[in-house]
């Protein structure tokens, strides 16, 4: 490089070319140097509670309460009483897992099934005024969930659903499907109504469009707001804790949390129990989240 | 279909039957039943479970004496207080810590991807374990962060939980930031990604680079995702049940409640439904400015999220 600038011409700002590609390179040695220093500070604030729950759910009873910041003799001895129901609140662990599961699953079934069909009737069908149910769907996401939590409470102790897994899937359903009617009236605005158009004149009923037509072609923003449900129910707390009193209809955050009443503390088994609740989201967010991103994301915040 | 109405209009119809009209728009016969049919388990779900409750919600909070009861308790005055600093310093901090954020994650490599991998760890874990392992971890006499205190400066942690309102509280506000932030990162990160390449090209051309280029192509483009990301987060905050009360759960003596956790407080610990509606009512005046801004923003699909 230097034989090049050795020409009469450029001569003169030879040095300051040299002087600038050295700032230059000092420039990106620094940014880079910030670069790995941000990326420390980062994994640092990150890992820092999710490295206690794993410490702690590795440590018998006794290392727990010591001054210890990792543990001694790290075994998996908690892991095992809880995935054998092995300590008295753990009693209907399996059970209680189970309850999630279920309420997952049917939380997804009928988002699914009452935000498609009526965003299918809305913006597909074209039903005049069918604004308004957007707007109510719109309204039912900006109110917190919390704020609904006292009278909703007292409405299904009087519909007799104290108690009742269905309590919970309702109230699941009740605020998962305005995301999910948000998602699928963007998303359906990318298929061609000609379409449906066709197939009307081909004969088909509207039951025959959605089945055959909306659904299929709505694929993706269905497995993105299904995934979107199942966290959703999975992770929820309040709703679960306020409804679910008896502990063969508990799920299984309401059965963590009563670890906090206990006297004894045992710490290493309820972060045991942590993990295995947070192994099933963790895992499908993971798998999902390229489906989820960009567009799709932004429900989840709901609490 | 359009000429068949154009003759109609000049008609003098009944009103029930051009009320029906206006509800069916172009659909016909058994198609507008088949549409009606398709909203009604929508139309149920919502009567049943949101409208229901707001009127009964209002109607339990209903009487003024309530709010003069919730005004003369020193709680309250001190959750106001909380929920504001809450929502205040959480959600902007937390939004502009992942509005620099989303702009560290641009940079190219598979080190920033692998990063960003673990760094959304906290939104994927459930807010249960996590919080609950932070209470822990904020243990003054047993928690990691004392012991790690102690190992590099030797001195005693403070307790972080247990002594002081204010220390309570910024380790609420600073749990609430480490759980939400990747979120809104992720949201940011999108919005970025969405910027054409060819505006910095040019912009490079012209000479901007590194802050001069944020501000004048970065921000403003980002400016109305980052607006209603930051509303819309304000509205969740403050219905945040989980953080307040699984790290301080209120304490230290009932100083770190907000206006979501004293109401559920109010209503289930000491059996009075009434005035933990009324807690949580108190929030009004700020929602619905908020409620209606929103519902503009997103309905008009200001925002491509």
């Amino acid at each position: 490089m230097s034989v090049l600038l050795l020409d009469k011409s450029s001569s003169r700002q030879a040095p300051a070319t040299a002087v600038r590609k050295k700032n230059y390179r000092l420039q990106r040695i620094l940014t880079e140097t910030g670069c790995l220093a941000l990326a420390v500070v980062l994994i640092i604030w990150t890992l820092a509670p999710i490295y206690n729950m794993v410490m702690v759910a590795l440590q018998a009873h006794n290392d727990v309460f010591t001054n210890d910041i990792w543990p001694a003799h790290p075994s998996l001895y908690s892991f095992w009483i809880v995935l054998t129901e092995g300590y008295w609140y753990l009693e209907y662990f399996w059970h209680q897992f189970g309850n999630s599961l279920y309420i997952g699953v049917m939380t997804v079934f009928f988002t699914l099934l009452i935000a498609s069909l009526v965003s299918f009737s809305v913006s597909r069908m074209r039903l005049r005024n069918g604004w308004l149910l957007t707007n109510a769907a719109l309204l039912t996401y900006v109110i917190p969930a919390s704020f609904l939590a006292i009278p909703l409470y007292r409405i299904m102790q009087g519909y007799g659903l104290g108690n009742n897994v269905w309590s919970i899937i309702a109230v699941e359903v009740t605020f998962a499907t305005p995301y999910a009617i948000f998602i699928f009236q963007q998303y359906g605005r990318s298929i061609p109504i000609e379409l449906d158009e066709a197939a009307r004149v081909d004969g088909a009923s509207p039951l025959q469009v959605y089945f055959k037509i909306y659904l299929p072609m709505m694929a993706p923003a269905l497995v993105a707001v299904g995934t979107y449900a199942l966290l959703l129910a999975w992770n929820e707390y309040l709703y679960q804790f306020l409804l679910l009193s008896d502990k063969r209809s508990m799920t299984v955050p309401v059965a963590l949390a009563q670890f906090l009443n206990s006297d004894e503390s045992p710490w290493n088994y309820m972060m045991a129990t942590a993990i295995i609740y947070a192994i099933p989201p963790v895992v499908i967010y993971y798998l999902f989240r390229g489906r989820m991103t960009s567009g799709l994301t932004m429900g989840g915040v709901k609490g | 279909m359009a000429s068949v109405s154009v003759i109609e209009a000049g008609r003098p119809v009944t009103g029930r039957r051009s009320l029906l009209r206006a509800w069916r728009g172009g659909l016909q016969g058994s198609e507008f039943a088949w549409a009606i049919a398709f909203c009604i388990p929508y139309v149920g779900v919502f009567l049943a479970f949101v409208a229901y409750p707001i009127v009964y919600g209002l109607w339990l909070g209903h009487n003024p004496a309530l709010y003069l009861e919730l005004w003369q308790d020193p709680i309250f005055q001190m959750t106001i207080v909380n929920t504001i600093i809450y929502l205040v310093v959480g959600v902007n901090v937390k939004m502009f810590g992942a509005l620099l954020l989303s702009g560290f994650f641009m940079r190219r490599g598979w080190w920033v991807k692998g990063l960003l991998m673990i760094y959304v760890l906290p939104w994927a874990v459930p807010a249960l374990p996590t919080f609950i392992s932070i209470h822990w971890m904020l243990n003054s006499q047993w928690g990691l962060l004392n012991n790690v205190i102690w190992d590099v400066f030797h001195i005693d942690g403070p307790g972080w939980l247990d002594t002081s309102r204010w220390l309570a509280l910024g380790s609420v506000i600073v749990s609430y930031i480490w759980k939400n932030m990747p979120f809104w990162t992720v949201i940011l990160l999108a919005g970025r990604m969405s910027i054409p390449q060819e505006l910095y090209e040019a912009a490079e051309v012209d000479g901007a680079t590194g802050m001069r280029r944020f501000v004048h192509i970065s921000f403003p483009l980002l400016a109305n995702l980052y607006l209603v990301c930051t509303l819309l987060s304000t509205i969740f905050t403050l219905g945040d049940f989980n953080t307040v009360t699984f790290v301080s759960g209120g304490g230290p003596a009932l100083t770190t409640h907000v206006l979501a956790t004293l109401g559920i407080r109010d209503a289930f610990e000491i059996a009075r439904p009434d005035l933990g509606v009324a807690a949580v009512m108190t929030a009004l005046p700020v929602m619905i400015p908020l409620v209606l801004i929103l519902m503009r923003k997103l309905r008009t699909s200001e925002v491509q999220l």
